[in-house]
């Protein structure tokens, strides 16, 4: 029992500070100051509104994410619930009072900054989800109960999100719960049922599907029936990345979205600039950049002791795994457009917060490996 | 230690499955290299050949046009700078404010103000608009003072065609304006270089010579936005003017012309009896082709088409005249070349002579007396030429006339509106009238009226050949028409040499020769009818004929009359004719003068040759050694 106790005894802060994870720390670093160069490029070589703002968020998140790092993961437990809770909450009020812009409500003014709350839902579903299976015995985790539970902890969001309308976020929130399901030990025959049932009704779910969405899903099967219209930004995506070439066009030279022939460059499409001016070589060493942050994660989690870590830093490194396939799989026409940031270098702040309180959360877990808790 | 059993059976299951997600993810990226590898590395060509197409646009300028010069390189169609107002609205303060300077600045009319607001609505904000396409130069001046006050406002300079000697080569030139939407689609070459404020001919060799004169376009490439905006220009590739033409023409001969012509209508042609040179072409009235460029105003386009002298037609080549007496030497030609009289043939006149109950007068009342074939050209007497027409038969007159050019296009394909005339024959008749020919209308034909049409250009081409000594000429307004190289030359030369038949008009050289003679008689001896013209210097002596040709049929009435010229009418007056060559020991020039409504031949167009033989005899030389240039830089 003495060593339980000094093992969940506070470290001293020379402690903590010495057991950081610096590897990850200097990624997130790295991948902070490309995405500012970026955002630089997309303001066309000049520090303009986006990259000042960009670069604020940075100023203020990347603290944050070190005090959540000195913050014990003990509390992240505790707190788990009424975080999912709180989060519910906003947006319910976001439903009701949110700010509208181009015909969908999900926005809060908080004066200084506007919040997304749905982007912050992304990290409470696997808070959530990571203490209800650390708590739960493993023989509860199948039975009917127990699915119907977290079933509807990963529902209630996700309605609330479509209803905005959000079709990308309500998914990538059903993926980052799903994972946390799939991880606390649901009957793989469970997945694979639902998975035929999910392909049987799809046709179904389509035909309940929004004009633009089905839109949407028609021009990515084929860019080309309209290219002035809906399928104008996959095409001039398309042609951004695949003239980039080995090399890319150079820093600040990217033509493609220099002239404004890229839609939402700032966000949605940032992948596509930095893949025009820096080529291949510069995207698969993103790619690199973010696999090592990924599995830093990984094995952050492998490390801990506890499962609430395990199933938190496993969760979230599969979330950022998640939001990057599908946004690099949206801009290089292999997916349907769905709005996704990529993490850290898409300009937005509440994805931005969302990702630093998830890496804060995952380096405190490293620096708590060896706690384990109730 | 249940429960700690429990914690660690749990994070097995955590980790088992946390494995095969990895797996799962290694696979998922590899998946997105392989895209990223497609279409960065395999298809790297085809994507930075749509990235160009997006960010690339090519702007047209209008081509510069060839110059047209005349025979001594004096440039007759050239191009000018011309300075034009631009407004590029985006960078517009105050539109209305601008507008209202303007409209004080350059006199601006309300309709165009309106334009001006109704093309800022439809075009794009950084197009520019053309507010005046041709600003006087007091107009540049005073844009440029006022323009710090005038945001948004451009002068530009650019280049037009301009016509130096005004109305002097309009029917030889034609002129160039903005082409309609068929002729832009009719024509390959303007469908291709085509932009808008590019001007194309659209009369005389202007036209006709299109393809040559068009000069390709200048091509800037822009660097343009998603939204069209030109951002920066890659390049310039500059155009080629188009080619230069030279005329055969002498403007100072042509400027002569016109002031002979001055107040009159008529026409004037010069040509080389060897090479058929046309050395001046004028029909006056003429008018400005200046006025054509930038659209002409209602008020002068008016004034040019309710002249009554008809300065829109050409009369050298569309104008159709009765050639009066001066068919005269063809007849006579004819009727030696037939051999139905010899020249010492005598015929009395009597003043007119009767032919089935009607009466054919001669010019003279009086009559003539007894005269032969050189007085008869001396003197222009008709009846001698009704006898000896009667005697030769139309179809017969009709085959000499035809050799020598009559009742054909003379220059052809380089105007349209050349006209080919008519020289009738029986068959002719028969044919478009539906009724036989009647021997009155062969006398008739004999003094050059009826139904014989002609051009006077095809007038001077006849002359030219009879000067020549008999000999086909082809006639031509541009220098190197058709340029061969020596060798090509050579062997046409040989087969003109052995079709000599085709280029010899005659049988026997001594009856051109007794033509020439009475020619020469008509101008340079006693009672000649342009003996008051004559000119005794043997170096510009010349030789021709006079020709009066009826608008209308004289009545008994107005015969016994005898009215002065002033007294008639202008609409019924006569045409006055005139056809000469020179200089006559040698010669070397034909021409042919036509003066519309002038009275008689020998008053009204004689006089105007003795000018014109001076000038031309004395710039003969000069002509000469001009004539091996190739090329004038200007």
């Amino acid at each position: 029992m003495y060593q339980r106790d000094r093992l969940n005894s506070e470290l001293s802060f020379f402690q903590k500070i010495k057991e950081i994870d610096y590897t990850l720390l200097i990624c997130i670093i790295l991948l902070s100051i490309i995405s500012l160069l970026v955002m630089y490029s997309t303001d066309g070589g000049e520090v303009l509104y986006h990259t000042k703002s960009h670069f604020s968020k940075l100023v203020v998140f990347f603290p944050l994410m070190i005090l959540i790092a000195f913050f014990n993961i003990r509390h992240w437990h505790t707190f788990g619930y009424i975080f999912y809770f709180l989060i519910i909450l906003l947006l319910f009020y976001v439903s009701f009072f949110g700010l509208k812009a181009s015909g969908s409500q999900r926005w809060m003014d908080l004066y200084l900054f506007i919040l997304q709350p749905s982007e912050l839902m992304k990290i409470a579903v696997i808070l959530c989800l990571a203490k209800y299976y650390h708590r739960i015995k493993i023989e509860n985790v199948n039975t009917f109960t127990s699915i119907t539970l977290v079933l509807s902890i990963i529902l209630v969001p996700i309605i609330l999100v479509i209803s905005q309308p959000d079709l990308g976020t309500s998914v990538l929130i059903a993926l980052s719960g799903l994972i946390i399901l799939w991880l606390g030990g649901v009957k793989i025959k469970y997945f694979v049922y639902s998975f035929i049932i999910f392909l049987i009704s799809l046709p179904f779910i389509i035909s309940f599907l929004k004009p633009y969405q089905k839109l949407r899903i028609l021009t990515f099967l084929d860019p080309d029936r309209d290219p002035l219209g809906a399928g104008y930004q996959i095409i001039q995506s398309k042609i951004a990345i695949g003239s980039g070439g080995l090399e890319g066009k150079g820093f600040l030279k990217g033509t493609q979205s220099y002239l404004d022939f890229l839609p939402e460059k700032h966000t949605d499409f940032i992948f596509t600039l930095f893949s025009e001016e820096f080529g291949f070589i510069g995207s698969v060493g993103l790619l690199i950049l973010y696999t090592i942050i990924i599995f830093r994660i990984i094995r952050i989690g492998a490390l801990s002791r506890s499962n609430f870590s395990k199933l938190f830093c496993f969760g979230f490194a599969f979330s950022i795994f998640i939001y990057i396939v599908v946004n690099l799989s949206m801009v290089l026409g292999l997916l349907p457009i769905v709005g996704s940031p990529l993490p850290i270098m898409s300009y937005g702040g509440s994805s931005m917060l969302a990702t630093m309180i998830g890496f804060g959360i995952v380096l405190s877990a490293k620096i708590n490996r060896k706690q384990t808790f109730a | 230690m249940i429960k700690e059993n429990s914690a660690i059976r749990k994070s097995d299951v955590i980790n088992r499955r946390m494995f095969i997600i990895g797996a799962a993810k290694i696979v998922v990226f590899a998946g997105i290299v392989a895209r990223l590898f497609s279409l960065q590395i395999n298809e790297n060509k085809k994507y930075l050949t749509l990235s160009d197409k997006n960010r690339i646009r090519e702007w047209k300028l209008p081509p510069t046009r060839g110059n047209i010069v005349d025979y001594f390189g004096n440039i007759i169609a050239g191009n000018l700078k011309v300075y034009q107002l631009h407004i590029i609205p985006e960078q517009v303060e105050n539109f209305n404010y601008l507008l209202l300077r303007l409209k004080i600045l350059l006199n601006l009319s309300d309709k165009k103000i309106q334009k001006i607001t109704k093309l800022k609505n439809q075009l794009k904000p950084w197009d520019s608009i053309i507010v005046s396409e041709n600003l006087s130069w007091s107009q540049f001046l005073k844009v440029n003072n006022y323009l710090y006050d005038l945001v948004g406002a451009k002068p530009v300079m650019t280049i037009s065609r301009n016509y130096p000697f005004s109305e002097m080569y309009t029917h030889i030139l034609g002129y160039v304006s903005q082409p309609n939407e068929e002729e832009i689609l009719e024509n390959e070459i303007v469908k291709e270089r085509f932009v808008p404020g590019m001007k194309i001919g659209k009369l005389g060799l202007e036209k006709t010579l299109e393809k040559q004169l068009i000069g390709t376009n200048a091509i800037q490439r822009y660097e343009v936005n998603a939204y069209g905006k030109r951002i920066n220009q890659l390049e310039y590739q500059k155009g080629l003017q188009g080619k230069k033409i030279r005329l055969t023409v002498d403007t100072e001969v042509q400027k002569l012309s016109a002031q002979l012509l001055l107040n009159k209508a008529g026409s004037i042609s010069v040509m080389d009896i060897y090479t058929g040179d046309i050395i001046a072409m004028y029909s006056s009235p003429s008018y400005d082709p200046n006025l054509f460029l930038f659209g002409i105003s209602q008020d002068e386009w008016q004034l040019i088409r309710n002249n009554p002298l008809k300065p829109l037609i050409n009369k050298t080549l569309s104008g159709l005249y009765s050639p009066g007496s001066t068919i005269k030497p063809i007849v006579a030609l004819s009727v030696l070349e037939n051999n139905i009289v010899n020249p010492n043939f005598k015929v009395k006149c009597t003043g007119k002579t009767e032919l089935y109950g009607q009466t054919f007068h001669c010019w003279k009342e009086k009559g003539h007396g007894f005269v032969s074939l050189k007085n008869a050209m001396k003197q222009s007497c008709d009846t001698y030429f009704y006898e000896i027409a009667r005697l030769l038969g139309v179809d017969r007159l009709n085959v000499t006339a035809k050799k020598f050019g009559l009742g054909e296009k003379v220059l052809g394909k380089y105007f349209d509106n050349e006209k080919s005339g008519l020289f009738p024959n029986t068959n002719w008749k028969r044919n478009n009238l539906g009724r036989g020919w009647v021997l009155g209308e062969t006398l008739i034909t004999g003094i050059g009226q009826g139904y014989i049409q002609t051009t006077p250009l095809q007038l001077c081409l006849m002359t030219a050949q009879i000067a020549n000594g008999g000999y086909k000429i082809k006639p031509k307004i541009i220098v190197n028409d058709d340029p061969l190289s020596l060798e090509n030359a050579k062997t046409a030369m040989e087969l003109q040499s052995l079709q000599t038949p085709n280029i010899k008009l005659f049988n026997d050289p001594k009856n051109v020769k007794i033509v020439q003679e009475a020619m020469f008689s008509s101008t340079n001896e006693q009672f000649g009818t342009s003996y008051r013209s004559r000119i005794e210097d043997p170096k510009y002596q010349f030789a021709g004929k006079t020709g009066t040709s009826q608008v209308k049929r004289i009545s008994k009435r107005e015969r016994e009359l005898d009215l002065k010229l002033e007294q008639i009418p202008y609409k019924d007056r006569d045409h006055a004719l005139y056809v000469a060559y020179g200089p006559y020991k040698n010669p070397r020039y034909a021409l042919s003068i036509i003066v519309e409504h002038g009275g008689s031949g020998s008053k009204a167009a004689a006089p105007m040759a003795k000018e014109l033989f001076k000038l031309i005899i004395d710039r003969d030389e000069l002509r000469d050694k001009q004539s091996n240039f190739e090329n004038i830089n200007i």
